[in-house]
């Protein structure tokens, strides 16, 4: 892995690193750049900006290419990086916080799936309080690849259907309305 | 001994082979799993990359009711696993999350089922009740990454290396394969939104099982089973090596050396894995 290519002049826009710090309560400023992330991280082969260099960009208030960048998308969460940084940064986490931001605020996601995905499987909790797999799917793939997409899927829909694996009728939450009341009261509006 | 239980979304759907098999090994072992009452989804990956304290409130309303209950909560799924643990470790450091009243009192611990199965229940008593060993089965375990990490929410001592699922099968009678990728990650969260990224993670798992000489792998959660288990025709169609290695619970195996009849779970695998056991003489 070489060092970072950024233009050799950069203007760091500090602000712009303390509002991610303020918003994931992560020391970016301890990264010393010394790449264990990147070297335990499985997913470097699909990703545009390697993890340490996510640090590197958002140390100088370059965000707005993390926030454009498919490695914040592919991301797996699979925590290797937080367990790893000698400096105690959950690199992970700063990963969610770039999601996030991306969702309130732009720009789109380089890969549009991912945001789609979660919002169906989210969408699926607001409604019935769990996740009904088959609704959560259906709405997936509608959602991102419209009827035809859907379609495509329906010989994977029956075979887990005759695998016993699709429940017929969501169960009812009594607590619905905590459930509710709990999206009404957390998710920052962009 | 009585215990509460969060069986989590996917136990009452793809995998309801673990629920119904966890379900099995309890009675079985004289556990009483209780059920949290109503429970609600944990918010899994969908909540924590979408609004962190949305992620925490969704996890913690299940930690409210079971602190009302105040027995140890058990945990199969790891994703589930791992956001319940990061809701108590944010209570534990007296920050507040929507929906929790200051009553909160968290005098309980969280386990994941393995940890609960092997540390709790216990060697003796898992041994006392096998009776069909598993002779001739040669697995690897395979954990996945959430259910020792981040070790700073989950407590795990060595989070390259835990045993609790090698130590269970090797108490079943099985001769247990070693492998360095018991904690690399499945890509299970990408199986719908990216295969792309997902199929080579599951490909470099199942080729390093081969390599182990492993014949089967043994999981203990409902994420890592599904991607393993149901892309393997996937990943043969497009690589043209024959992909059909059994992916087992945990839960599954010892039904199968207790004596249980596991033959109804086993026929919703993707792989079906009874050619394997029935030519290890062990269905
Ligand atoms: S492991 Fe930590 S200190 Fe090292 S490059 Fe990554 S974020 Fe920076
Ligand atoms: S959490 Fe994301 S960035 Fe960190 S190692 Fe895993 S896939 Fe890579």
């Amino acid at each position: 892995m070489t060092a970072i290519q950024t233009p050799q002049e950069v203007i760091p826009q500090l602000s712009l690193r303390r509002k991610v710090e303020e918003l994931s309560g992560e020391k970016i400023t301890a990264c010393f750049q010394c790449e264990k992330c990147t070297n335990g991280c499985p997913v470097t082969f699909a990703m545009d900006i390697m993890p340490h260099q996510v640090l590197r960009l958002l140390g100088l208030g370059q965000i707005e290419e993390v926030l454009l960048s498919d490695t914040i998308w592919v991301c797996a969460s699979c925590e290797m990086c937080a367990t790893r940084c000698p400096n105690d940064i959950s690199i992970a986490h700063i990963m969610d916080t770039m999601r996030q931001m991306s969702q309130r605020e732009g720009p789109k996601a380089s890969q549009k799936n991912v945001p789609i995905f979660h919002a169906a499987f989210l969408g699926s909790i607001r409604r019935f309080g769990r996740v009904h797999e088959a609704f959560m799917s259906v709405e997936f793939y509608l959602r991102s690849s419209g009827v035809s997409g859907l379609l495509q899927q329906a010989g994977t829909g029956l075979s887990m259907f005759n695998h016993g694996k699709i429940k017929i009728m969501p169960y009812r939450l009594l607590g619905n309305r905590q459930v509710r009341s709990i999206f009404k009261r957390t998710i920052k509006k962009g | 001994m009585p215990v509460s239980y969060y069986p989590g979304c996917s136990l009452e759907g793809t995998a309801r082979e673990y629920g119904e098999s966890t379900l099995d090994i309890a009675r079985v072992l004289g556990i009483e799993l209780k059920e949290l009452s109503d429970w609600s989804c944990c918010g899994a990956s969908s909540g924590h990359i979408t609004d962190d304290s949305l992620a925490l409130a969704l996890a913690a309303r299940n930690l409210g009711i079971a602190d009302t209950v105040g027995l140890d909560l058990v945990v199969p799924c790891a994703a589930c696993y791992s956001r319940l643990k990061t809701a108590e470790k944010r209570l534990r450091s007296g920050r507040a999350i929507v929906g929790i009243p200051d009553t909160y009192q968290g005098n309980y611990r969280i386990m994941h089922l393995s940890q609960f199965l092997w540390e709790d229940i216990g060697e003796e008593t898992i041994r006392q009740h096998v009776k069909h060993p598993l002779d001739g089965l040669s697995p690897v375990c395979y954990y996945g990454c959430l259910i020792t990490r981040p070790p700073d929410v989950t407590g795990a001592v060595d989070p390259d290396n835990p045993e609790s699922i090698d130590n269970i099968m090797t108490a079943l009678g099985a001769d247990v394969r070693r492998w360095s990728y018991k904690t690399d990650c499945c890509g299970a969260s990408h199986m719908l939104t990216l295969p792309q990224v997902a199929i080579p993670m599951i490909q470099k798992l199942l080729d390093m099982a081969e390599e182990a000489g492993a014949d089967s792998i043994v999981v203990g959660c409902p994420m890592c089973y599904t991607s393993l288990d149901s892309m393997q025709e996937t990943i043969s169609q497009e690589t043209g090596h024959e992909y059909d290695t059994p992916i087992f619970f945990i839960t599954e195996m010892m039904g199968l050396a207790f004596g249980e009849p596991v033959d109804k779970h086993l026929g919703r695998h993707s792989v079906d894995p009874r050619p394997l056991l029935s030519q290890k003489g062990l269905l």
